[in-house]
């Protein structure tokens, strides 16, 4: 996550779930942790038993509220307002930790004189083009140092050069349109120098007062206006948070898909990595930013992705206006203090696990064998594409759009309108069955014998069918064995890619055309399993890499740029250290301490706490004896612990690096963010981040609220899916006039392909429903288990009535917003069926990650929702006395 | 084994002549009762495997036996669940085992009203062939920019969709091999 | 020996057992801080083998399981009652003037609590069961032996907790065994096993209620009032159970009867039922038995 990346250097959770039974303080927001992650949320309830306190903020009294020691309800979307008022509350009584704050944060540098705040331009940062809907991050920049070095000089120079050129032409804005902020996953956005900094923090234009002037109108009372939070539950939150922080004592954070699924997502996340850097949280034993993933493997698919911006280890995908030689690949970030600097080093080692012999130095390595990104070729944007029948051909793979996916008429128009289509998966999902069963074949919007699209249905394997690494919440690998062969015509996706790749190949096989050399020169040889398929383990040592001499490497230190070394993702080198599968390790853990580091493998280099260098004072000893972690062993020169130290072993904290000095080489002794290019945490990003270098609350695109804070009604760069299939409810509407969100139950998985299919999950949460406070049920007429239909300018679907107290009223100001929730587990398939929340959302989505916005706007009425051709008349009625134009009428 | 039913093993005649004069305790206990083993006992192999729904990343143990799998519970030894499992992790043998779970490839042709059947050898044959014409016929080796034409080399024609339940090794085939036939549009529920 | 009542030092040998039986073996179920996810719902029905109960959506909370039954031999109880001031700080919010007039609620307190067999020192069900399809394990559990229960349904009626009950499609009568089988194999059960909070604890039943007796007072110490244990008592009505809880609520809050009595501690003698019973086998007991496998 960008939030995550922009702030540390890498976007996976800080910290482990393990680590938070050390907190003393614990604030869940965005996460329902008990009910999404039940078996991790032991660790919170081992730290309560040990006295921790435990806040749960969130728009429900969830299970996971049922046992904490305050619930914080909040509307819904407004978390930078509350989150910001906590920072707010922190900068105004000097309650943060400022030995840490000076030494590891940019709170000290001074940025650009022409840079403007929000607070001077209405809710919008300097740089804004209200054309393209984007900024232009410049004036956002570190200052330059007083005695700039010849490279900074030089660095200046080019700048200006580009600065110009971007008022030319619009490459600038390309490269947001593809978002390149994402590629902070492991390595920090780069900037030119380290900077001016006053480390009195007096100067006026430095981190530390921006901010401070940023927040300052994030008060309590408007977090009651704004969230719907009383002050005193605001100061409950505060007390506990900043009781908890400081040399002695350590607070965590855990979110979840409740911060990363807003048109703002990102920004929230950078919130939460503010507050925690002002506490002096980060990198410290009971502390941190657990970023809780929601699938087996959501981590190891942005690690090693599948991701259009994105190759294996966050390098970015290259970008036709700016990448076209391998030199201009790695330029942005190539020679960068710390070890993003080796940016090279890792792009060549990928280039020659993919086509091995074929690339060489003279041919840049086959750079040219990638396909180039042009902009946002994201899933929403895609689906677009296939609606307008620009894309033709659609792999779904262990996914479930029709249900999954937001706006899921979106989807299911999009599939229907394909070539060809190939579902893999356990079971008949609705992607694979739209064409005879979906919901528009109901309405008539779609009809079976007009779809044109060619489905293959092929049967997948399960987990226990295969071997593989699967890489969970904390950035650990762990590897399963197979138990069974898999039934049937059932493959693993290892052997079902493996083996199309080979028929592609044979089938171009003799092709002169230059377009097929990526294919015929791939490195696709892998030792065989007994089931025809590639030895899994090859693939993993692969993904590891190997040396000049062919043996597995034990560290991305050792990896080279001239081409004598291969790597199919950097940042796991050393998963198969020793030709060991690192990732087996299974060591039990009453054999171990609590660090438990022969468990797995997590990356980068093993390392359980990120950063946690910063768990030492500049100095390099403990903060505290209660907080101990990793310390400098100034007699045996290195830094030691309880964990891999992140940083440079033997590193001594007063070490100054050289003038010039370029990649790790250049990371201080005080430096312990090391993928950043200044070695420091970011709590003002000086680029990196579209939407601006401080989070801001926006409101939702769709919001029956005005925003309170500024002129500014939503986030300025959201990225709105234009399509006759996506309309936008108006924000303020009387005709939507409530909020819903959508989520989980403990009981289901996301859309339900395996969880509804089972009797033994099914029993215990039978039927889709909707969640309803007492006042709303009395507003509309609702009866508890009654039948409510819940409307959008997308769709009406209907579910069942739960009234519960459990759904809080909120008032803000004199009037009140109701929310409604909505748990998007069923579709048309499975044991039980029901209409799909996911239809209603709308696609509005944040500009760093294009990831959807769960929250909207709706209306909901008691009975069930017409059926047929009346459904979407019925909508479409809903829309007009709204006043949105139908399709065609747009301007 | 002895049928317990049998007369002379009822457990009523054996109490007046044992301690357990009730009839309550050792002396009913039938014979099924006494050889009573957990099935996990009889397994051929425990396989050590990783809980497939969130991303705790619960460690499991599935049971083998006569190559069927017959009990997957948690693994006591890992360090972050401590052999606990939610109920989805506990419901994952029926998650494998599900009798609605489909094993055979099924085919639908344009227009058509129904699935028909379709061997899997074919099926894959058919998909390359797709791939390789979808391809051919919308490939891209420039676009238009400001700055005029740039190389594109790529295909708009193809796009993937990816769950996060598949393994490193497999996202890793993937994306090396649609990387190398110029899709881009290669997404992931990690954006979702 | 042979005790229908009262508090009882050694189960398990008045059940006849030698003197070198295992310690008796129980759960205790500490319910302030379960989180209501069911896995040992699951975690039961994938173990024992236990059929699906029909997919209603109750409207009971999250409760859709309702009640322990032959084919739910854990159930999850969700309370949702409004938070009046117990003293409590550490389960839900305050109550909050504004909030209160909000949204006409005072705030409210979610309880959660995972149900089961008791296992009791005196089980009701054991005493009526005319066929001896209920005895006491060596582990001083209760258990239905399905090879002999002939689905008379005597013991539905005897248990002063309605946890045992026939199961319709099948006749017999089922619960919980506290995985019988699994004990035997020094496992823990599976429900035990799978909790991720640890709010079923199994172990031996004199541990457990030390165990319990220390989070009682940890709790009481902390401010948590009304946290009292239920069916800790070796003197109370059904002389303590094998499986106990920690409440944070009067039991009939929870669904639990506040004075439990086995029925047979106003009965004359068991040794009619047996008579019963034994005639009932001469006559028609293997008749009843065929077709009833699977």
């Amino acid at each position: 996550m960008p939030g995550l990346g922009t702030s540390f250097g890498r976007g996976g959770a800080t910290t482990n779930l393990q680590d938070l039974s050390n907190a003393d303080c614990i604030l869940i927001e965005g996460s329902n942790m008990a009910e999404a992650h039940p078996v991790g949320f032991q660790w919170v309830m081992e730290a309560k038993r040990r006295g921790a306190t435990v806040i749960h903020v969130d728009p429900r009294f969830t299970r996971t509220s049922a046992v904490a020691d305050q619930h914080v309800p909040i509307r819904a979307g407004s978390d930078i307002a509350f989150l910001g008022a906590l920072v707010n509350h922190v900068l105004s009584n000097d309650l943060d930790f400022r030995e840490y704050v000076v030494a590891y944060t940019n709170a000290a540098n001074v940025i650009d004189e022409d840079f403007q705040d929000t607070e001077e331009l209405e809710g919008l940062f300097s740089g804004y083009d209200p054309e393209a809907g984007q900024y232009d991050p410049i004036t956002w920049r570190y200052r330059p140092p007083a005695e700039m070095t010849d490279q900074e000089r030089q660095r200046a120079e080019e700048l200006e050069d580009e600065e110009r050129r971007d008022q030319e032409g619009s490459r600038h804005q390309e490269s947001h349109q593809a978002a390149r902020s994402e590629s902070h996953g492991s390595g920090g956005a780069p900037v030119s120098w380290k900077g001016l900094r006053d480390e009195t923090l007096q100067h006026p234009s430095c981190v530390f007062q921006i901010l401070k002037r940023h927040y300052a109108r994030y008060t309590p009372e408007m977090v009651r206006d704004v969230c719907g939070i009383e002050p005193e539950q605001f100061r409950r939150v505060a007390d506990a948070l900043t009781r908890n922080s400081g040399r002695e004592r350590t607070t965590a954070f855990c979110y979840a898909v409740g911060w990363t699924q807003h048109s703002v997502g990102a920004q929230m996340i950078r919130t939460a990595s503010i507050l925690q850097l002002l506490l002096g949280n980060i990198g410290r034993p009971g502390g941190g930013i657990m970023a809780l993933r929601g699938h087996a493997s959501i981590q190891g698919s942005t690690d090693i992705p599948t991701l259009f911006n994105i190759l294996p280890g966050y390098l970015p995908m290259p970008n036709a206006a700016h990448h076209q030689s391998l030199d201009a690949w790695v330029a942005d970030d190539e020679g960068k203090a710390g070890f993003w600097g080796n940016v090279r080093s890792y792009a060549v080692s990928l280039l020659k696990s993919y086509w091995g012999d074929a690339a060489t130095a003279d041919n840049d390595f086959c750079f040219d064998y990638l396909p180039r990104v042009t902009g946002d070729h994201s899933t929403y944007t895609t689906v677009k594409a296939m609606i307008e029948g620009r894309c033709k051909g659609y792999f779904v793979v262990g996914e479930n759009p029709a249900v999954g996916s937001s706006n899921g008429k979106m989807q299911r128009l999009g599939m229907a309108n394909l070539d060809w289509l190939v579902v893999r998966d356990l079971q008949l999902i609705e992607s694979a069955t739209f064409w005879k069963d979906g919901p528009e074949i109901e309405t008539g919007e779609l009809v079976t014998e007009r779809i044109g699209t060619e489905v293959f249905f092929l049967p997948a394997a399960s987990h226990v069918e295969k071997a593989g690494s699967f890489t969970q919440t904390q950035r650990m690998l762990q590897w399963r064995d197979q138990a069974v062969a898999p039934p049937g015509d059932c493959q693993s996706e290892l052997q079902f890619y493996f083996d199309l790749g080979r028929r592609i190949r044979a089938r171009l096989a003799g092709s002169t055309d230059e377009r097929d050399r990526p294919l015929l020169d791939l490195a696709w040889d892998y030792p065989l399993d007994a089931e025809g398929g590639p030895e899994p383990e090859s693939v993993l040592r692969e993904i590891n890499g190997t040396g000049p001499d062919g043996a597995a490497l034990s560290a991305y230190t050792e990896l080279r740029a001239d081409g004598s070394t291969a790597c199919g993702c950097w940042i796991y080198c050393g998963v198969y250290a020793d030709e060991a599968n690192q990732a087996r390790r299974r060591k039990p853990h009453w054999e171990q301490d609590q660090v438990a580091a022969e468990w797995g493998w997590v990356w980068p280099a093993n390392r359980r706490i990120l950063y946690n260098r910063a768990s030492a004072a500049p100095d390099g000893t403990p903060w505290s004896e209660r907080k101990r972690y990793v310390w400098w062993d100034a007699e045996a020169r290195r830094w030691t612990g309880a964990d891999v130290p992140d940083f440079v072993p033997d590193r001594a904290p007063d070490f100054v690096p050289e003038e010039g000095a370029t990649g790790p080489d250049a990371i201080g002794g005080r430096d312990p963010f090391v993928m950043q290019t200044d070695g420091k945490a970011w709590l003002f990003a000086p680029l990196g981040l579209a939407d601006g270098p401080m989070p801001t609350h926006y409101e939702p695109a769709e919001s029956p609220v005005r925003n309170p804070l500024y002129g500014q009604q939503s986030n300025p760069t959201r990225k709105q899916v234009r399509s006759p299939a996506n309309p936008l409810n108006p924000s303020w509407s009387e005709v939507y006039p409530y909020v819903f969100t959508t989520y989980r139950l403990t009981e289901h998985h996301t859309a339900g392909g395996m969880s509804r299919t089972l009797p033994y999950l099914t029993e215990l949460q039978p039927e889709p429903f909707c969640e309803v406070s007492p006042r709303l049920a009395a507003e509309r007429g609702l009866e508890h288990l009654g039948w409510a239909t819940i409307v959008t300018s997308r769709t009406a679907i209907e579910a069942r009535v739960i009234v519960t107290d459990r759904l809080r009223s909120l008032r803000l100001g004199d009037r009140f917003v109701e929310q409604i929730g909505l748990p998007y587990h069923w579709g048309g398939n499975g044991i039980t069926t029901g209409d799909s929340p996911n239809d209603l959302v709308n696609l509005t989505l944040d500009p760093n990650v294009y990831i959807q916005d769960k929250v909207g706007t709706c209306d909901i009425r008691p009975g069930r929702r017409p059926r047929g051709p009346a459904l979407p008349a019925y909508v479409a009625d809903y829309r007009r006395r709204a006043g949105i134009p139908e399709a065609g009428e747009e301007t | 084994m002895a049928d317990p039913r049998t007369f002379l093993g009822w457990p009523l005649l054996r109490q007046v002549t044992g301690a357990d004069r009730l009839g309550r305790g050792h002396a009913a206990r039938s014979e099924r009762s006494d050889r009573l083993t957990p099935r996990t006992a009889s397994a051929d192999r425990v396989v050590d495997s990783v809980c497939p729904f969130c991303a705790v990343g619960c460690a499991q143990k599935v049971f083998v036996k006569d190559g069927e799998v017959i009990q997957i519970e948690g693994n006591p030894a890992s360090p972050i669940s401590r052999g606990r499992l939610c109920p989805k992790g506990s419901a994952s043998k029926q998650l494998v085992t599900s009798p609605t779970r489909v094993t055979k490839v099924r085919y639908r042709r344009p227009y058509a009203t129904d699935w028909e059947d379709l061997d899997r050898d074919t099926a894959i044959d058919m998909i390359a062939d797709r791939v390789v014409e979808t391809r051919r016929k919308y490939w891209e080796w420039e676009a238009d920019g400001p700055d005029g034409r740039r190389r594109t080399r790529r295909t708009l024609g193809i796009a993937s969709l990816g769950g996060a339940t598949l393994d490193n090794e497999e996202n890793y085939l993937m994306k090396k091999l649609y990387t190398a036939m110029g899709a881009i549009q290669i997404e992931n529920q990690a954006r979702i | 020996m042979g005790s229908l009542w009262g508090g009882l030092d050694d189960v398990q040998a008045d059940a006849g057992y030698d003197a070198d039986h295992p310690p008796r073996m129980g759960f205790f179920t500490d319910t302030s801080v379960c989180i209501g996810c069911k896995a040992c719902e699951v975690a039961c029905k994938e173990w024992n083998d236990v059929p699906d109960d029909g997919y209603l959506l109750t409207g009971m909370s999250y409760d859709n399981t309702q009640e322990l039954g032959a084919s739910t031999w854990r159930h999850v109880a969700f309370v949702e009652k409004p938070a009046v001031d117990l003293g409590m700080p550490t389960v839900g919010p305050p109550r909050d003037a504004d909030q209160s007039a909000a949204s006409g609620d005072a705030g409210i307190r979610w309880l959660m609590s995972s149900d089961v067999c008791k296992h009791c020192t005196h089980a009701g069900c054991l005493d009526v069961c005319p066929t001896g399809a209920l005895f006491r394990t060596e582990f001083g559990t209760v258990v239905v032996q399905p090879d002999v229960c002939n689905g008379c349904g005597y013991c539905v009626s005897a248990c002063p907790y309605g946890v045992i009950d026939l199961r319709k499609d099948d006749g017999r009568a089922f619960k919980c065994t506290l995985c019988y089988d699994r004990l035997k194999d020094g496992q823990t059960p599976a429900c035990a096993q799978a909790c991720p909070t640890e709010s079923i604890q199994f172990g031996e039943l004199d541990e457990l209620r030390e165990r319990a007796d220390r989070r009682l007072a940890e709790l009481h110490e902390r401010g948590v009032d009304v946290a009292r244990l239920y069916g800790r008592d070796p003197e109370d009505g059904v002389g303590g159970d094998g499986a106990f809880f920690l409440l944070l609520d009067e039991p009939e809050v929870y669904g639990l009867p506040p004075d439990p009595v086995v029925p047979t501690r106003t009965l004359g003698s068991v040794w009619k039922h047996v008579g019963y019973a034994a005639a009932a086998v001469a006559g028609l007991g293997v008749a009843a038995f065929s077709g009833r496998r699977r």
